[in-house]
């Protein structure tokens, strides 16, 4: 019996440092697999931390998913890219206002045999059109996140009737970049991904990027506080720290100093530069 | 493929170096699973013997949903805990969401059936076997109850066995009420989900490797105190 009251005081000690430690000062911020696929948050939110105090727990899901988390109260701060969902989530008083912070670009890539031969050029959704033409394979996140919303668009912009497709040369994954660039490189199938995933990811095996530089293809991230007036528990003050600092010159410098395989990821556009 | 290979010598390299994110990832996962088994065994293995010694009306019932939910999806049972204790859900002001609590609490919930139905079986077995003397000697269901738990305690420690095996396996309920956020609830099959999405295969089969290790190692401890127990009581 001594056994087992040792056992129960040990796990109740366990417990209580567990919630020791979730004393620290912290946010949380709802934002993208793309962002934190890319090692963003493992550079920045350190020195953010060292300068503030404030630690940043980041849930990385898909901006459709991250944007409902924070429509549920359950984030301080939502970093996404989806410009128009983002500002729908304002206008609907969910959030108290948009801030540029940075961008990047999507790249198609695909099988560098280049089966359907769109290889080098300018135009995504001309590329799109040629890929259906061809019916060859096409990875597609089809989980409601920013990228699947972009490529969605490019979808339309190129007039083909994608769900018409789904399921035959069009492959849905429903799940996150990382995990459909995986399928991708298993099946060799094109597929839309944002620059730092792609620089990022490990698995690449014959997959090469095809097309890029198209203006469609941008890519901006939005930083938004959670309405303090809909949430009362909501960490206006600490998230509105971690929003100007992101905005700030500092927090602007550090964002386009942070490199991938030797390439700038993120490049830093909020207006409000003091 | 040399995944295989590159994905022994990841596994290696990061218990040789004790690198310092892999002993927080597996602590708290220690932490978590064990808790929650912790918890579970106190309500599933009284439920368990409750459910196979008294009669009483809906019992056929009770014994299909609890083996029914033994095969409990993590995912579901993580989007019903997220959705009590999000803070738009009824639970929300208390602000567990997204810490190693939270994860426990969708593990209770995913692992006490399963403890609940293996205790049933057990205790059902020793009560047709024992029934005849356990009344001889003047002792009901009610009185059985501690009798048999004890009695069966050997067996009963695969029963909790289970509950752990599943509750340090599953990455679905984790992911979505842990939210997976790195040193407040990143875990062993969160962080192996991971880094697959990252394309980073080798490192995150290293992970499983030192995940298998592990539960192999608490299985073979529980082995070694059944034994020696038993050894004990011959």
């Amino acid at each position: 019996m001594n056994r087992n009251l040792g056992t129960a005081l040990t796990l109740a000690l366990m417990i209580a440092s567990a919630a020791a430690a979730a004393g620290e000062r912290f946010i949380t911020v709802a934002s993208t697999t793309s962002t934190r696929n890319s090692g963003l948050y493992d550079y920045l939110l350190p020195k953010f931390q060292a300068a503030t105090g404030i630690a940043v727990r980041v849930v990385a899901v898909g901006t459709g998913q991250a944007i409902r988390l924070a429509r549920n109260g359950d984030a301080d701060v939502l970093l996404v890219h989806h410009r128009t969902s983002e500002e729908q989530f304002v206008a609907d008083g969910h959030g108290v206002e948009r801030f540029d912070v940075m961008y990047n670009d999507f790249v198609l890539v695909g099988p560098k045999t280049d089966p359907a031969g769109v290889k080098g050029g300018g135009d995504a959704a001309a590329a799109l059109k040629t890929i259906a033409a061809s019916k060859s394979p096409f990875a597609s996140r089809g989980d409601d996140s920013g990228t699947h919303k972009k490529e969605l668009g490019l979808w339309r912009t190129a007039g083909v009737d994608i769900a018409a497709e789904s399921g035959t040369w069009y492959r849905e994954t429903g799940s996150g970049m990382g995990a459909t660039l995986n399928t991708a490189s298993a099946m060799n199938a094109y597929a839309l991904t944002d620059r730092g995933t792609w620089l990022k990811f490990a698995n690449k095996a014959d997959l090469g990027i095809l097309v890029e530089g198209d203006k469609r293809l941008f890519n901006p991230y939005g930083a938004i506080l959670v309405n303090p007036a809909k949430h009362p528990h909501v960490k206006a003050k600490d998230g509105r720290i971690f929003i100007d600092w992101l905005i700030s010159k500092d927090g602007q410098r550090l964002i386009g100093s942070y490199q991938l395989k030797g390439q700038q990821a993120f490049f830093p556009n909020a207006k409000a530069m003091n | 493929m040399n995944d295989f290979g590159d994905a022994f010598w990841a596994a290696f390299q990061l218990v040789v170096s004790l690198d310092a994110d892999l002993t927080e990832i597996v602590g708290l996962s220690l932490q978590v699973s064990l808790t929650a088994v912790f918890i579970a065994a106190l309500i599933g293995l009284p439920l368990g013997a409750a459910v196979a010694l008294f009669r009483f009306p809906g019992r056929m019932a009770v014994v299909v949903i609890l083996n029914a939910f033994m095969g409990l999806p993590p995912v579901v049972v993580g989007l019903v805990v997220y959705l009590l204790l999000s803070r738009a859900g009824p639970f929300g002001v208390l602000g567990l969401l997204f810490t190693p609590t939270a994860m426990i609490i969708a593990q209770v919930i995913l692992i006490t059936p399963i403890i609940a139905a293996l205790t049933r079986q057990v205790i059902e077995d020793l009560w047709s076997e024992y029934e005849e003397q356990l009344r001889s000697l003047g002792a009901g269901p009610a009185r059985a109850l501690t009798a048999l738990l004890w009695d069966g305690r050997f067996s009963l420690v695969t029963a909790v066995l289970a509950g752990f095996g599943r509750a340090s396996a599953e990455v679905g309920a984790v992911m979505i009420v842990g939210g997976n956020i790195d040193h407040v609830s990143r875990v062993m099959t969160t962080a192996i989900a991971l880094e697959v999405s990252k394309g980073d295969l080798a490192l995150a089969l290293g992970l499983g490797l030192i995940l298998l290790v592990l539960s192999t190692g608490i299985n073979g401890a529980a082995f070694l105190i059944k034994e020696m127990a038993l050894k004990r009581h011959a």
